[in-house]
């Protein structure tokens, strides 16, 4: 039933999506386009959260479309439905944020086809259970979303950003066909039960493994495959912004989840170790590289690849303690990644909604140009500023709840018999912790360079608040990550069944703990409560302030600013977004970006000002990519000349090939 | 009735630490002028400080907005709630396990972010100086005192402090080379985190290489009241964090009577006393470092954590 709802939701999305093929122009469109996929994804996500909270028994569905004979399995089992609660929680509140941010769009007609459809791919996605739909809904959705990117084509960094998106989803897509076939093996095991049933070998299932996490990785932003993520998920209109790091990216770590613990069997231990690196080094690398940043888009973009790291090593964690049979730990350590699955989801979204309600304020996206909105847009300041302090995990919103229980798992993890892991293990951890570390000084100049100071331009100064709508759904976002954060209980129990699904286990029942408090594993042990810290923080600070405001003073008077007595007027001698990361720059970027400082000083007498050039430099595009892109040019250049053979030329080329291919067939076993 | 005793304990700890936390600072100060041949304020300068500041109208600056006002409120709210989370005299406070070391940890990271904002807030240099500089040390500062935390857990089997003071005060600890690493990298991002000799220095204004104070220039009034009494309780917190974990001794335990709570309450005075003094014996022997020596100094404090965390990973022995 809920699985007909979810899928009855689907197809409504992709007829919206062709009905805005022809209204697309019309000005009420865009309200009836968002309101409609508004309505849909708020149903279907009422469908989802009934399931998984009910623990329901999985739904099939076979659909007579697709392959011929075999036609489209659907699924939907815990798994599913936890994954389409993000989808549709993100979905729904793009859409409300839309119904005011699209008035804006100057091409609607370019993206109210594509909007409905990306959202019915993606839940395809999640509720695919053969390896064809999988994949077919896998691709529509890579260029649903590739042609909302390059929705504004004049920009030539946008046609940038589209031509590295589709390279590297093309990719992408190969390594997780590859890592299908592996998993078919010889005899097409075609549906995933097929594929749970049959049990591929070690060394199959690990390259099986690898490819998907290759395949997965590059869609959820792994380093370094996260190029495309930076140039991508900016470009796109902010609401879709939202929609592919708050949960395309989600729908990534779906599949690598799908095939890790579902289908791939028992793993192995090694395999964590590979996933526990790739998570810490992404966690690290995501955050130094957002704090290089001064383009408020690029920087959460940037923020999602830390997330991505921190949700891997989660991942990393469940998959070394299954490996070892310690189901409760492993148990504790994937609920601790999809519960950050989660949050991610809900303040990524919060924090593109905010930077796309500047963008309409200010028309600027570069931080260097803003400064002071706190004043000019104070509804929007105060949200923003709750996303900024839950993703810097930050006590009692929800990014510290997931980050705490990550935590947690890491301290369980001396038991774990391989010595490898024992000296990965705290290694990730303080990675993890650097990352988080970095995450709040990297908020601290997204936040502070954009609303607080002074504003540096004449559009930051001319700024006014958002409409009613956007508001609505930032709002919204941040009252979930409010509740996320002090009721941490209810979302780890909404999470058992997905890990007594996939693990066997699950974590104990948290609802019962006394005022609400989460303990993992034991009371003596590790607890910790949300709701009493947050109630505390409200007593002691408005105590603390009724206390002074009657007994001492209350008084107030405003004068210019102090600042030592060398007060200067103009704005441009704030602090901005490069001069901030300056100190972080020297000790990190000299090592992981060559980070080089330049000063041009003029001689005593000389009136030129002096200047301050910084050097950085992208080692892995330099070393990694920019290798291939000229190996693939030059390779395509030669092909080239294939084109212009003469037809004795090219029959003797098919000739030769024809006797290679039959000697190749005479020689192989 | 166990409860009402119970939630007096809480209050009485909370209580504690609110009203030690200037005579502290001003023991440090007089401690360090008579290190230096000074005369040296009275102990109770501090309090002086306070009700002066209290009293005083606020100057606020015309670009400061409603962040900057609420910030010192938010801080003092943090910094309080963790300070009173921490075992002073007493090991199994009533509401010691709504939020566990690592927890403890987070909300001065809270009452950190918030206050880097409030230096970004008015728009001015120096206020941006200190806040960048505050977020680079709190990105060295903060992995490192995470490593600790799981060196101490580990030995502990618990990131609950009751626990691990009840722990460390047992016999079952002993000796152990981890410990000691876990010490000295505490001790230094203590050191860090305050923003004392060598790091930073609390008692200077007007000087380029300076961190915390350049933060809240702007502050004035009852909210710099709030906010130094705040840096008061992070010091007492971290000192009292240090003579939980590694001098335990007269703590009282669960269901203790009023005898132990008295010899409770002395031993944490005698050790906040200790700890004052070799604090002040510390910053006046040495100098005060360049602003970029700071990350070589916690990212040795890192190292020994990570180390440390090794130690305990490889053998339960360490």
């Amino acid at each position: 039933m809920t699985l007909t709802i979810v899928l009855a939701g689907a197809a409504a999305l992709l007829t919206l999506g062709l009905l805005a093929v022809i209204i697309g122009r019309s000005p009420a469109a865009t309200r009836f386009i968002y309101g409609a996929s508004m309505l849909i994804s708020a149903i279907s996500l009422a469908a989802a959260l009934a399931h998984l909270l009910g623990a329901a028994a999985p739904e099939n569905v076979t659909l007579p479309v697709g392959l011929p004979w075999l036609g489209a399995h659907l699924r939907l089992d815990a798994l599913s439905a936890f994954f389409l609660v993000v989808v549709d929680l993100g979905a729904m509140s793009a859409s409300l944020f839309a119904l005011g941010y699209g008035e804006h769009e100057t091409a609607p007609q370019r993206v109210l086809p594509f909007y409905p459809t990306f959202l019915a791919a993606m839940t395809l996605v999640v509720c695919a259970d053969d390896a064809y739909t999988f994949l077919f809904s896998w691709e529509f959705m890579s260029l649903t979303s590739w042609a909302l990117v390059i929705s504004h084509p004049r920009l030539p960094e946008n046609v940038r950003a589209g031509y590295v998106y589709l390279v590297m989803a093309s990719f992408g897509t190969l390594t997780l066909l590859l890592a299908f076939g592996l998993l078919a093996g010889p005899d097409g095991l075609y549906t995933f039960a097929q594929m749970r049933a049959a049990h591929p070998s070690a060394a199959l299932g690990a390259l099986a493994l690898m490819l998907a996490l290759v395949g997965a990785g590059s869609k959820a932003g792994i380093v370094p495959l996260h190029v495309w993520l930076p140039l991508a998920h900016p470009a796109a209109p902010s609401h879709v912004s939202a929609l592919m790091s708050g949960v395309m990216t989600k729908v990534a770590v779906y599949g690598f989840v799908r095939i890790a613990f579902d289908l791939v069997g028992a793993p192995v231990w090694w395999w964590s170790m590979v996933v526990l690196a790739l998570g810490g080094i992404t966690a690290v690398m995501g955050v130094l590289y957002a704090l290089m940043q001064h383009d408020l888009k690029r920087l959460l973009a940037y923020h999602t690849v830390e997330n991505i790291g921190i949700i891997f090593i989660g991942l990393g964690l469940a998959l070394a303690f299954e490996a070892y049979g310690m189901v409760f730990a492993a148990a504790l350590a994937l609920t601790a990644a999809l519960l950050h699955v989660f949050n991610h989801s809900l303040f990524k979204s919060l924090l593109f909604f905010g930077a796309g309600a500047v963008l309409t304020a200010t028309g600027e996206r570069d931080m260097e140009h803003l400064g002071g909105l706190i004043h000019r847009m104070p509804q929007t300041a105060f949200v923003f500023l709750i996303g900024c302090a839950a993703i810097s995990a930050l006590p009692p919103l929800n990014g510290f709840v997931s980050e705490w229980l990550t935590f947690q798992a890491i301290l369980l993890s001396p038991e774990l018999p391989s010595w490898g892991l024992k000296f990965l293990v705290p290694a990730v951890g303080a990675l993890l912790a650097l990352s988080a570390a970095l995450a709040a000084a990297c908020f601290v100049k997204a936040y502070g360079v954009t609303f607080l100071g002074r504003p540096r331009t004449r559009a930051a100064e001319g700024a006014s608040e958002t409409d009613a709508f956007s508001l609505a759904a930032m709002f919204f976002l941040a009252a979930l990550c409010l509740v996320a954060g002090i009721l941490p209980g209810l979302f780890i129990d909404a999470l058992a069944p997905v890990s007594s699904a996939l693990i066997g286990e699950r974590m104990p029942v948290q609802i019962g703990a006394q005022w609400l408090a989460i303990v993992p594993i034991a009371a003596s042990r590790s607890s910790y409560d949300g709701l009493l810290v947050f109630l505390f923080m409200v007593i002691s600070g408005t105590l603390a302030a009724f206390a002074i405001h009657r007994l001492a003073s209350d008084r107030l008077r405003r004068a210019p600013a102090w600042d030592c007595g060398y007060p200067d007027a103009s704005p441009v001698t704030q602090y901005t977004a490069m001069s901030f990361a300056e100190p972080i720059r020297r000790v990190f970027g000299t090592v992981v970006f060559h980070a080089r400082e330049h000063v041009d000083m003029p001689p005593p007498g000389d009136t030129r000002p002096a200047r301050l050039t910084v050097e950085l430099h992208d080692l892995i595009w330099e070393a990694l990519y920019a290798p291939l892109v000229v190996g693939i040019g030059v390779a395509a250049d030669r092909f080239n000349r294939l084109q212009f053979l003469t037809i004795r030329q090219f029959l003797t080329l098919v000739f030769c090939t024809l006797v290679i291919l039959l000697l190749v067939l005479a020689i192989w076993p | 009735m166990a409860l009402i005793r119970d939630m007096a304990v809480q209050g009485a700890q909370m209580l504690l630490v609110l009203l030690l936390a200037p005579l502290f600072t001003g023991f440090v100060r007089k401690v360090k002028a008579r290190l230096l041949r000074r005369q040296g304020p009275p102990l109770i300068q501090p309090y002086l400080d306070l009700m002066r500041l209290m009293r005083k109208e606020v100057v606020l600056a015309e670009s400061a907005s409603w962040l900057f006002r609420i910030i010192p409120y938010l801080v003092f709210a943090a910094t309080w709630v963790a300070a009173a989370l921490v075992p002073t005299f007493r090991t199994d406070l009533l509401f010691s396990w709504s939020a566990d070391l690592i927890a403890i940890i987070a909300l001065l990271g809270s009452g950190r972010f918030f206050l880097a904002l409030a230096g970004l807030d008015v728009g001015t240099s120096f206020g941006g100086i200190g806040s960048s500089r505050e977020v680079m040390i709190a990105s060295l500062a903060e992995p490192a005192m995470i490593m600790i935390v799981f060196t101490l857990a580990l030995i502990a089997g618990s990131t609950q402090l009751s626990t691990m003071a009840e722990f460390m005060a047992s016999s079952a600890v002993g000796l152990r080379v981890s410990l000691g690493l876990a010490l000295i990298a505490l001790v230094m991002v203590a050191i860090a985190e305050n923003g004392r000799i060598p790091v930073d220095n609390p008692a200077t204004h007007l000087e380029l290489t300076m961190v915390h104070e350049a933060m809240v220039l702007e502050y004035s009034g009852r909210h710099l009241a709030l906010i130094e009494l705040s840096s008061w309780l992070k010091l007492i917190l971290y000192v009292s964090v240090i003579a939980c974990l590694f001098a335990p001794w007269g703590l009282a335990p669960v269901g203790a009577g009023a005898t132990a709570l008295a010899v409770g309450v002395a031993a944490y005075i005698v050790k906040l006393a200790v700890g004052g003094f070799l604090l002040a014996l510390f910053e006046t022997s040495i100098a005060k470092m360049r602003v970029f020596r700071v990350p070589e100094f916690l990212g040795a404090a890192l190292m020994l954590g990570l180390l440390a965390t090794l130690l305990r990973f490889v053998s339960g022995s360490f």
